[in-house]
């Protein structure tokens, strides 16, 4: 133990020796859609990056950081691309980060590719993105990560025979449609119904589709939608329509638990129970103290969810990355000393696979209960170092 | 599964296109502006409704009222300021105006609530399911029937059998007449205004429980508050609600049955139905 | 040179037209680092004055116009993708056949309609070919798009580089100028003449006897064919196609980009887009959550205080300045 700290500082000092007496600045271009659709969830991760850096105002040093933010407006991928294109040629950045959605990755990728950048994903959970180029780690998830986990789950510890997916549909909601098939029949259950819900650019009437489930009487129903006002819709249904009273589980990924939304969504919702990476009453020192301190910055009502901790891990995995290379941040080295990185998050302890460089994570089983005339997750089981599943199994595109 | 619920679901369905849209049917159909802000009137509705009852413990009802006299003022003066200005521009500067208009609504309210989305959480009545002797059913989906059937026969009653609705066709007819005859056609479209915007308000909260609430609400549900409208005929407020009912059970029944088209019937349906009557299915005359 | 000015009368050439196309060639060399924007730039000019066609001199207001973009779109990406066919001009040829026989066909059962219907009409149209793209996800790529397109080198000579886009710019500046004079020379010729005698006096061309229909299609038609090679050469500049080339937004957007600049006027489509999209990129980059506040008021300003657009006042400014010299 000694001699690692030594050695650290060791390292530190060379780090500061070798950046000379005027601190060198890294310029990190950071692409969010911060209007629109998307805007909700570019703020999350916003305040994530910034609370990391608050809370770690040591992490970079000797480096200075500075962020270009910029608008990719809309999933549409062009201002997403328009916009690395520039922070690349005009900006000079030195890495590319953010990216809500896997459509605007997918766009700037080879900008970012072409111009040798490292390009680290903060949210973008399509699973096969990560294999378009070396140049990209993810510190996000893929939709693999919690359909797998849960179609697990969902026949071994909840002991159910049948299930109907619903989900949105687009490439999200079809990965984890997938996912939760290929672990819930391997482990013996059946999917005896799939229903596409409309896209994700609109907020369907849900309750012609709940109904269809209702009457198919599974033992569970594994409900995709994308964060924000969809996962409200879905509990607002599902408690209107008498599901629960006819013995129809909810489950799903924990999108339609996200922490923002929680006490808005009835007590229908209780006895829910989610797989998910995060939730905002996970049992961990560093969370404990995010949590607090995002509480004291914008507001007791507010709550960071598991888009800001991709925020908070992403400027940690780029703090990392910006020491380890003594700010010589060409992406091969750059994302090279991301391969294996371990790091103690608010999501508890993560790591970045050498193999693909997608994370790897624990996945937390939860029921959502009441307490004290509020709706909290309570953990009833860890599903530790969960890799992406998709990659692990070379599903279609991942195995390329 | 039971012909009821798909009746009630498909009934309800139609009914908050009908309570969201109606507003839109008042100023395009009867005035003739091509409102492209209708949702953001609808929006701010929605914002008022849902953040008076969260901030202020408003009971619903109240929030409703409240929301339909707060934006109906604000309307009141947006017209006196600016629409005014465009009622004899061509429609092609309408849009143009209306949809900056929107623009604005969505910044303004992305800069002072935020950009998350809202909930408004209903009375504990609303939220469970109402017993209706025959079927128990969600209650929220019965009050909606209800509501926008009261709405209906209110505005029929209010446009097509009042002198007041008499002097609004007279006035969109022709206009210089109306005036020649002594109808303050300025104040009248000033007030009708203040109607179609108040009912966008209450459309704006009625829906939520369905259509979500954000800043993005103007824009993302334009189309269809256009569908309804086209489909019902222009001039027809009446219209309107058979176009939004039709809609609504035939969306709703087509994607339980057939989930995987999903979002293709209710454009597929207007197409149908747009090719068969142009005029809409109400529409008096050619539009 | 007798002939070319008789030529240049006869279409009502005049000199400052030469303006906007060498700003372009200026700013290809002025502007490096911003060739990305500006080929967005070109390829919206090109879609608006596709809409201009059909908006401003037929009189068809639609909000479908992105269908045709998006099957031109679709048609590049789905042919390189699939047929291995990456050679850009006549892809982009493909795309223009593919979009404009969707005009054809859409037009001829479409527009027996006009108003409000119609806007509808084409919206659903649009619509439908979106919520088809998402639902043969397999062949479109979906929501997610198809990734990493690659196209050969333009006439084998020069490739498109993905982080500066000379090419793509210079490429897209030649087929903007290619279509424009297409454009130009159909609304000067008799053909030109009769859809604008349509759109000011329906009743008259009946009269006279003129097939109003048949001419009206076929602007349509062509129109489409047009917004199909921008929908082309947006999949070639950018590598990839994803469901956003078919929505409302895009639609949406380049009927306020041609009403901001003002229709019917030609240069109409390069003013609108030339200040929607500055405006936007400088705002959107200085305050990137906010900037539809600032758009937003100054469209409401346009519409307010223009007739038919910012052209709309650069028309009544020189009228205005002409009568006082008359005077």
């Amino acid at each position: 133990m000694r001699s690692r700290l030594v050695s650290l500082f060791a390292a530190a000092s060379l780090a500061a020796f070798a950046a000379g007496a005027t601190a060198q600045t890294v310029k990190i271009g950071v692409v969010l859609t911060y209007t629109g659709v998307g805007a909700e969830f570019a703020q999350q991760i916003d305040r994530g990056m910034q609370m990391f850096v608050k809370l770690n105002p040591n992490a970079f040093a000797p480096y200075k950081v500075e962020l270009v933010k910029r608008d990719a407006k809309n999933p549409g991928g062009a201002d997403a691309k328009t916009a690395a294109q520039e922070l690349i040629t005009q900006d000079k950045v030195d890495i590319i980060t953010g990216v809500i959605y896997s459509s605007n990755a997918i766009a700037m990728e080879p900008v970012v590719t072409a111009a040798k950048k490292p390009f680290l994903i903060m949210n973008a959970g399509t699973a096969w993105i990560t294999n378009l180029s070396p140049v990209i780690a993810r510190v996000s998830f893929s939709m693999w990560h919690a359909g797998h986990a849960m179609g697990d789950a969902a026949a071994k510890m909840m002991k159910a025979k049948t299930a109907v997916v619903g989900y949105t549909d687009y490439p999200p909601g079809k990965d984890s449609l997938i996912a939760f098939k290929t672990a819930f029949e391997a482990a013996g259950g059946k999917v005896i119904d799939e229903i596409p819900m409309g896209g994700p650019g609109k907020v369907p009437d849900f309750t012609p589709f709940f109904q269809r489930a209702k009457d198919r009487k599974p033992d569970v129903f594994f409900v995709f939608v994308p964060a924000g006002d969809h996962a409200v819709g879905v509990m607002k249904t599902y408690g209107a329509l008498g599901m629960k009273q006819a013995g129809i589980r909810l489950i799903g990924p924990g999108d339609i638990t996200q922490d923002t939304k929680l006490q808005s969504m009835g007590d229908a919702a209780v006895g829910l129970i989610t797989v998910h990476h995060y939730n905002a009453n996970l049992d961990n020192p560093a969370n404990k103290r995010l949590v607090a301190a995002w509480k004291k910055e914008y507001g007791a009502d507010s709550t960071p969810d598991f888009m800001a901790v991709q925020g908070y891990d992403g400027m940690a995995a780029i703090a990392h990355g910006v020491r380890a290379n003594k700010g010589k941040l060409d992406a091969d080295s750059f994302i090279n000393s991301l391969r294996g990185w371990k790091f103690d998050s608010p999501r508890g302890p993560i790591s970045i696979d050498p193999r693909t460089r997608d994370i790897v994570m624990n996945e937390y089983l939860s029921e959502l209960t009441k307490s004290g005339g509020r709706l909290v997750q309570k953990n009833i089981g860890t599903i530790p170092a969960v890799k992406d599943m998709c990659k692990e199994l070379r599903v279609d595109r991942c195995g390329k | 599964m039971d012909v009821a619920s798909v009746l009630l679901g498909g009934f309800a369905a139609g009914m908050v296109l009908f309570i969201v849209s109606v507003g839109l049917s008042v100023t395009l159909g009867l005035m003739g502006f091509v409102n492209l802000a209708h949702g953001g009137f609808a929006m701010l509705g929605g914002y008022a409704i849902a953040l008076s009852m969260r901030e202020w413990g408003l009971p619903f009802p109240a929030a409703l009222a409240l929301g339909f006299a707060s934006v109906a003022a604000l309307s009141v003066v947006l017209e006196r300021l600016l629409y005014a200005r465009l009622y004899r521009a061509s429609e092609l500067d309408q849009v143009l105006f209306t949809i900056g208009l929107a623009f604005v609504m969505i910044a303004s309210v992305t800069l002072a609530v935020g950009p998350e989305t809202q909930t408004l959480v209903l009375p504990e009545w609303l939220r469970g399911q109402a017993d209706l002797g025959f079927i128990k059913y969600r209650s929220y989906s019965v009050a909606v029937i209800v509501a926008g059937v009261v709405l209906a026969l209110a505005l029929w009653l209010g446009f097509e059998r009042t002198r007041y609705g008499a002097r609004i066709r007279a006035a969109v007819d022709n206009r210089r007449m109306a005036e020649s005859l002594g109808v303050d056609v300025q104040r009248l479209f000033t007030v009708t205004f203040a109607i179609g915007s108040g009912l966008a308000a209450v459309g704006g909260g009625i829906g939520a429980e369905i259509l979500g609430l954000d800043p993005q609400y103007p824009l993302r549900y334009l189309a269809y508050f256009l569908i309804v409208v086209a489909v019902g005929g222009l001039g027809r407020v009446t219209g309107v609600f058979f176009s939004a009912l039709l809609i609504g059970v035939l969306d709703f029944v087509l994607k339980i049955y057939f989930p995987k088209g999903g979002a293709m019937f209710i454009y597929a349906l207007t197409l149908a139905l747009l090719l068969w009557r142009p005029q809409g299915l109400f529409g008096k005359r050619t539009a | 040179m007798r002939a070319v000015l008789e030529l240049a009368g006869r279409h009502r050439l005049r000199a400052w037209e030469a303006l906007p196309w060498a700003a372009a060639l200026a700013a290809f060399f002025v502007f490096p680092n911003h060739l990305a924007f500006g080929t967005q730039l070109l390829i919206t000019v090109l879609f608006a004055l596709s809409l201009d066609l059909v908006l401003g001199y037929a009189g068809i207001v639609t909000l479908g116009h992105a269908a045709f973009f998006g099957a031109g779109a679709y048609t590049v990406g789905m042919l390189a993708q699939h047929l291995g066919w990456n050679e850009p001009l006549s892809s982009l040829a493909a795309a223009a056949l593919v979009a404009g026989a969707i005009g054809l066909a859409s037009g001829l059962v479409l527009l027996r309609t006009h108003g409000l219907t119609l806007l509808m009409l084409t919206l659903c149209t649009m619509a439908l070919l979106e919520e088809a793209a998402n639902m043969g996800a397999r062949y479109t790529g979906g929501f997610d798009g198809m990734p990493g397109l690659g196209f050969q080198p333009l006439l084998g000579i020069f490739p498109f580089d993905v982080l500066f886009f000379r090419s793509q710019y210079l490429y897209a500046l030649a087929v903007l100028f290619a279509c424009f004079v297409v454009v130009r020379v159909l609304v000067y010729s008799p053909f030109g003449q009769s859809l604008t005698g349509i759109r000011e006096n329906l009743l008259r061309m009946h009269a006279v006897g003129a097939p109003v229909r048949a001419r009206l299609v076929l602007a349509y038609a062509i129109s489409a064919a047009l917004a199909g090679v921008a929908g082309g050469l947006f999949t070639q500049a950018n590598a990839f196609v994803n469901l956003a080339v078919l929505g409302l937004d895009r639609a949406a957007g380049v009927l306020i980009i041609l009403i901001l600049g003002g229709y019917g006027r030609l240069y109409g489509a390069f003013v609108g887009a030339l200040a929607y999209l500055l405006l936007e990129h400088a705002l959107a980059k200085a305050y990137p959550t906010a900037w539809q506040l600032g758009l937003g008021l100054a469209l409401m300003a346009v519409a307010l205080y223009a007739r038919n657009g910012i052209l709309g006042i650069a028309a009544s400014l020189h009228r205005r300045l002409g009568g006082r010299r008359a005077a």
